[in-house]
């Protein structure tokens, strides 16, 4: 492995072959002996040496790249190497006779240090020069990193655009997808996903009532108390039930659940569905012939647009309970006016468009989830990109949505 | 486990550098176990390439595991280069010993250079120059060329996803090497390259590697000691001929059926002298 000739080197090569062999039997002895001499031998460094025919730089200890990263150590070779020898002169003799082992990265070091040369004085094992002929060998400049030009960075922004597009056709197809199967459904109900429906129908909303239930009561409390501050100062005590009625029935019922139910159940849909690409299970499906619309997105749409209803329901109940609790202990408004008045407060138009808007923010969660999930790529990376970005678009589109349906129904209900 | 750490380590056996001792693996599920280990004993010394075999559950990936530290056994030691091998996950374990996981386990996020060069910049001193020098030769040791330094993991074949997940386990030096199923994925010609490679960088480098692999040709081209874990423990622990030649049930059958008779082909071509 040796590069240069050995005639140009005045140099006494031992025959060693210690640097790797040792090294765990080393290992064994620190472990066994605990902390002995030997220990601080294994500290890599350098001393300098004045003899007559000119300066000897001997090196010892071990130079592996977990010990020259010990900060003492590192910094003592760097000192070393930078203020004191000439390097390159030819007095200055390399002695390595004593290093008792030589890694990879010790060895680029050194290396490095001699700027890519042998040193024309060098002491070496046999082992530790074919190590150093390898690195010298391997040295290579890194090719650079794609720089981007400014032609470049125009044309990413126009990529982002396409990307954009690529969301709305992508999102437009799945819908048109999903309309198709629930043709298909419509035509072969006995074909269905029946059984998945059911799973997902009790992931997305059985399991979610509890944390529903307490988010809708607690927020119902709080808007309740605050809203009986402000009436007291206009002794209308009685009109709490009209304003938490209209807006928790109308407004914050459906939201509220849409929200939490999209950070809920619209991550783990494009979590899950994600993860069927990474682990090649959507490639699986398809080589059987079996269509991932009809059989992942639509069993989760229609599970969602069937719970998102239901739940809306349970939040906005207990939000009412809530909201009547707060307003019974803060303004005495009893429960049984509370009953008595809500009916005459909010119309019953308010409560079918809450409806209609959570199936419809159900059906875009799902959607959305979906959509994300379909997107991902074989890596972890994009996994959690994708996953992060369902959240994201589908809370934004709830709320989206919702201002929508105000301003498009406000006639109605109110 | 027992040797004293010998001066003269030519007059006596040489140190192991896994031990394993008197080990047990036990899986409890509901009510149910399944003993996987009993009072399984192996040492592995010094440079040797040891393959462990075994029938599908045999638990030898368990026993990598273990090895590794990933996985705690029953009852019984496990020490590997003098320590337990749970105190392995410390840090600067990249240092101690290098795993090839069977499908690369590379850092998708991170470039190919990055991953070589990840290891090393966990250490926080070395400069980065340095650390890109030392990642760009053990690049190019496992045969890449320097110009894949900036592709991600997705973009990579499965026969580059190998190379450079060795490249990363020896980015260290670290004096042992577990692989497993080195070349599962593989087409035979990347393969073999690949087995040309491990077995030129454990020359060079004077590794000691542990391997579980199911491939006969790897199994013949790499080892210079073969396991057998049947039994629930290590019925033969020998050079290739040795285990050949040892009257068992499932050693007749994986080494002389009509694959392994093609596969041993090759230990009679390739001579293994240790």
């Amino acid at each position: 492995m040796s590069i240069l000739p050995q005639g140009r080197h005045p140099v006494a090569v031992k025959p060693r072959l210690r640097p790797w062999r040792y090294d765990s039997a080393s290992f064994l002895s620190n472990s066994r002996n605990g902390p002995s001499p030997a220990m601080a031998e294994n500290t890599p460094c350098i001393t300098r040496h004045n003899t007559p025919e000119g300066e000897r730089l001997q090196l010892s200890g071990s130079w592996t790249a977990a010990r020259l990263a010990a900060p003492a150590a590192w910094a003592q070779i760097q000192t070393a190497l930078k203020t004191g020898p000439r390097l390159g002169t030819a007095h200055t003799r390399w002695d390595l006779n004593s290093l008792q082992r030589l890694d990879h990265t010790g060895a680029q070091m050194l290396w490095n240090a001699w700027n890519h040369q042998w040193p024309a004085n060098l002491d070496i094992t046999t082992a530790q020069r074919s190590m150093l002929a390898r690195v010298a060998q391997y040295t290579v400049r890194p090719p650079p990193a794609d720089r981007t030009s400014l032609w470049q960075l125009f044309l990413q922004l126009g990529a982002r655009v396409w990307l954009v597009i690529d969301h709305i056709q992508g999102l437009t197809r799945l819908t048109g997808q999903l309309l198709i199967d629930l043709l298909r459904l419509l035509r072969a109900p006995h074909k269905g996903p029946w059984r998945d429906i059911s799973g997902h129908l009790y992931r997305i909303g059985a399991t979610a009532l509890p944390i529903t239930a307490l988010v809708g009561f607690l927020i119902g409390v709080v808007l309740a108390y605050l809203m009986s501050l402000q009436l007291r100062q206009f002794g209308a005590d009685a009109f709490i039930v009209d304003l938490l009625g209209i807006s928790l029935i109308r407004e914050l019922g459906p939201v509220l659940a849409a929200i939490l139910i999209a950070g809920r159940s619209g991550s783990a849909i494009t979590a899950q569905i994600g993860v069927m690409r990474v682990t090649e299970e959507l490639d699986a499906m398809r080589v059987m012939g079996i269509a991932k619309g009809f059989r992942l997105v639509m069993p989760r749409a229609m599970a969602m647009a069937l719970a998102m209803p239901l739940l809306t329901v349970w939040t906005t109940l207990a939000a009412l309970a809530g909201g009547m609790l707060a307003s019974d202990l803060a303004l005495g408004v009893t429960p049984a006016y509370f009953f008595a008045a809500l009916p005459q407060a909010v119309e019953a138009s308010n409560l079918h468009l809450a409806l209609a808007k959570s199936v419809v923010f159900g059906l875009l969660i799902a959607l959305v989830g979906c959509h994300y999930g379909l997107r991902v790529k074989p890596n972890t990376e994009s996994l959690s990109q994708g996953t992060t970005a369902s959240v994201v678009t589908s809370t934004t589109m709830v709320i989206l949505v919702d201002a929508l349906f105000a301003v498009i129904f406000k006639d109605i209900g109110l | 486990m027992n040797h004293p750490l010998a001066e003269t380590p030519s007059l006596q056996a040489p140190p192991c550098v896994v031990a394993i001792d008197k080990l047990w693996s036990v899986f409890r599920d509901a009510g149910r176990q399944a003993v996987i280990h009993q009072d399984l004993d192996l040492c592995i010394s010094q440079g040797v390439v040891l393959s462990i075999v075994g029938g599908s559950g045999s638990g030898k990936t368990v026993l990598l595991r273990q090895i590794l530290g990933l996985e705690t056994p029953t009852h019984g030691q496990v020490t590997v280069l003098g320590k337990p091998a749970s105190e392995l996950g410390s840090e600067g374990a990249a240092s101690r010993v290098g795993m090839l996981f069977q499908h690369g386990a590379l850092f998708s996020a991170f470039t190919v250079l990055e991953n070589i060069a990840f290891p090393l910049r966990e250490l926080g001193t070395l400069p980065l120059d340095l650390i890109r020098d030392v990642a760009m030769v053990k690049l190019q040791m496992v045969g890449l060329e320097p110009s894949q330094a900036h592709k991600m993991p997705a973009d990579l074949s499965g026969g580059m996803v190998k190379r450079v997940a060795l490249a990363r386990a020896l980015v260290m030096d670290p004096p042992l090497l577990l692989l497993d199923e080195p070349t599962a994925g593989l087409d035979p010609d990347s393969a073999d390259t690949f087995c040309t490679l491990l077995r030129s960088v454990q020359r060079e480098l004077g590794l000691t590697v542990v391997m579980v692999t199911h491939d006969l040709d790897t199994l013949f081209e790499l080892s210079t000691r073969i396991a057998v874990v049947a039994d629930k423990r290590i019925i033969v622990n020998g050079t290739p001929r040795e285990v050949i030649a040892y009257p068992h049930p499932f050693i007749q059958d994986f080494f002389l059926g009509a694959r392994g008779q093609r596969a041993s082909v090759l230990l009679h071509e390739t001579p293994h002298g240790k």
